[in-house]
């Protein structure tokens, strides 16, 4: 029973995590229909970012986060002008091919920069963040993640819903055309919503740096773990991903624990498959009416 | 005797038959002949065995790149999972070779049928799939498979391989690379041969319906879903196909480079050479087997240059730079691909003193 219980909290834990990870990718495509495949890539370059502020050049913990957090937001706006932009209007499968083009050069980039091996960061969150229930503990980065999972589920839902520039976001995802001839800036959306993605990218990457290290293989891994998790939930829902994240995490940590370990990192994808015989759109994905 | 045909200055074409036609002149078909000539007569005594060993590569990944073209730029049906596929055709030929002894000229063959029928299993998920979401379907398909691979050590060999025997035809010893080059070539041009005549026919239409408007095609009477099916079925078949020979090349095999990275290889080599074009799909495995060579060889100098300076191992991870960034110029710099490019090149030279 404790097993059990345990194996419940890390897989939620875990879930989490990917829910975190795939919250900048969600951004991402509900404002632009783009299937980000430099995902993880993006969220190492934020992971090293912040290593390089804190650790090397050793600034203060917070003006280290909040000049990462701004760094991350600009390159998302260069990738944006200079690589999405000339594809508007190009084959998905163009576009897929480039953020996997993108993705072979940051990787390359970041092991030229920094090399294979395994990163920490300093300690820097307070221990009265971690959890204990008798024999079952929860560290502080978990309670962390958990905070910044559903903080940002609340922002980014008011944000969708209420805000002007939310609002136009959706509604580029929905119709280019139509929203442009009702005078929405299509390509400032575009622009900003790369910005918000990476930076969100950057936030998640810290926080999947703390907890394993930061390590560009790692992180690129999780980047294409975040694939199951998003295609679950539904591909422009963010409640999606998160529900999505702990279904992934919850599977993985259960047959990791009773059945193999070896079973455990493709049994998201068979899972995923039979899904979405059923469900096509994800468990919550916007059902496209298609009109010849 | 016919009258020979060369450029008109403009389209003249009065039936669908003349639309049709592979050869708009009898230039073209002279220029394929040469071609032919060349590859077969020259190219193989020209070349030394590394050189030999580079184009029987390029055969190889061509047959499969021209599988993956008619998948993805003929029906439109995007495929994460071409490097698995491939994958299962070099097991499939493998085992056939070692455990049931079949021979070559009958192991390959079936090891691309055996390919197209786990690619139609894999396929299945396009019956309500379709863009980015069949695109993760065929994803998970990859992943699946390269678990399988690993995992079924009674079959597969798990992480050790196969080593597969020296490949013979009709008691012909094929180890050496010149007579391997025959085969390749082949085989190569047999299939290209199929692939573009395949497109003109009755399946390749229904194929390119599809991939224009699947929900029009379906109002027009075609059924989407088994031609949807058999379109991943011959793309398996094709990457199966070259999947053995690729087996029987290298004499053995590991589950390791039949990884996502080989599909992501395929998928660049289509587009670098031009979606929807048979011809594109070979300049695009001719690019991508050329670059491959070119980054190895360039590390390898600047490695053995570093040495001394102390920068040996760090200058490796920049090939994966300079891949990513050649595919990213060119697909936003010529998003047609290298098909496109030679088009531009024939033509300037067809209109040369009138070009406009």
């Amino acid at each position: 029973m404790e097993f059990f219980l345990q194996l419940l909290v890390n897989g939620i834990s875990l879930g989490f995590l990917y829910a975190l990870s795939a919250l900048g990718f969600v951004m991402i495509f509900k404002s632009s229909s783009v299937l980000n495949f430099a995902h993880g890539e993006l969220m190492a370059i934020g992971a090293f970012l912040f290593l390089t502020l804190s650790a090397w050049a050793d600034l203060p913990i917070v003006l280290a986060f909040a000049l990462t957090l701004a760094g991350s937001f600009t390159l998302g706006f260069i990738l944006e002008k200079f690589f999405l932009r000339p594809l508007i209007g190009e084959a998905l499968i163009q576009v897929i091919m480039l953020t996997l083009g993108l993705a072979l050069m940051f990787r390359g980039l970041l092991l030229f920069i920094f090399g294979g091996d395994i990163h920490d960061y300093p300690d820097f969150l307070p221990e009265a963040l971690s959890m204990k229930w008798g024999a079952i503990q929860i560290p502080a980065v978990y309670v962390a993640a958990f905070i910044i999972g559903i903080l940002f589920l609340i922002l980014f839902g008011f944000f969708f819903k209420y805000s002007s520039q939310g609002i136009y976001m959706r509604s580029v995802a929905d119709n280019q055309p139509a929203a442009l001839s009702l005078g929405v800036h299509v390509r400032r959306v575009f622009a900003l919503s790369w910005a918000i993605a990476a930076l969100v990218c950057a936030l998640s990457g810290i926080v999947l740096g703390i907890i394993n290290g930061i390590n560009v293989h790692e992180l690129s891994s999780i980047g294409l773990k975040v694939f199951p998790v998003v295609i679950l939930g539904g591909l422009d829902s963010i409640g999606g991903a998160i529900l999505g994240g702990v279904i992934i995490g919850l599977l993985e940590t259960f047959t990791g624990g009773y059945i193999s370990t070896s079973l455990r990192e493709i049994i998201p994808y068979i899972v995923l498959i039979f899904i979405l015989m059923v469900k096509p759109y994800g468990l919550f994905g916007l059902v496209e009416i298609e009109r010849v | 005797m016919r009258k020979i045909q060369f450029h008109p200055c403009g389209s003249y074409k009065i039936s669908y038959h003349q639309d049709l036609n592979i050869f708009g002149t009898d230039f073209g078909r002279l220029w394929m002949v040469i071609g032919l000539v060349l590859l077969f007569g020259v190219v193989p005594f020209i070349s030394n065995a590394y050189l030999l060993y580079i184009i029987n590569n390029m055969g190889i990944y061509a047959i499969a790149a021209v599988g993956l073209n008619l998948l993805i730029g003929f029906t439109g049906q995007i495929s994460l999972g071409h490097g698995a596929f491939f994958g299962v055709g070099a097991y499939t030929g493998a085992i056939l070779a070692t455990k049931a002894g079949v021979p070559f000229f009958l192991a390959v063959p079936l090891a691309g049928v055996i390919s197209a029928a786990v690619g139609m299993l894999f396929g299945i998920p396009s019956a309500r799939l379709k863009h980015l979401y069949l695109c993760i379907a065929t994803l998970a398909g990859q992943f699946i498979i390269e678990y399988v691979l690993v995992q079924w050590e009674g079959l597969t060999g798990g992480a050790e391989g196969i080593v597969v025997p020296r490949a013979t035809l009709f008691g012909l010893n094929l180890g050496s690379d010149r007579a391997f080059f025959y085969v390749t070539f082949f085989c190569f041009v047999l299939m290209a041969w199929i692939a573009v005549n395949l497109i003109r026919t009755r399946i390749g239409r229904a194929f390119i319906a599809i991939r224009d408007n699947d929900r029009a095609a379906e109002g027009m009477g075609i059924p989407i879903f088994p031609y949807k099916l058999l379109s991943f079925a011959i793309s398996s078949f094709y990457a199966g196909f070259a999947g053995a020979l690729y087996a029987y090349y290298t004499m053995s095999i590991t589950p390791e480079p039949f990884n996502l990275w080989l599909s992501i290889e395929y998928i660049a080599m289509i587009i670098i050479g031009g979606l929807g074009s048979i011809p594109g799909s070979v300049f695009g495995a001719v690019f991508i087997v050329s670059l491959n060579e070119t980054l190895s060889h360039i590390t390898e100098y600047l490695m053995n240059v570093g040495t001394s300076t102390g920068i040996a191992i760090t200058i490796a991870p920049l090939r994966e730079f300079v891949y990513g960034l050649a595919i990213v110029l060119f697909i936003i710099f010529e998003p047609k691909g290298l098909a496109e490019v030679w088009r531009i090149i024939r033509s300037s030279f067809r209109l040369w003193p009138f070009s406009y």
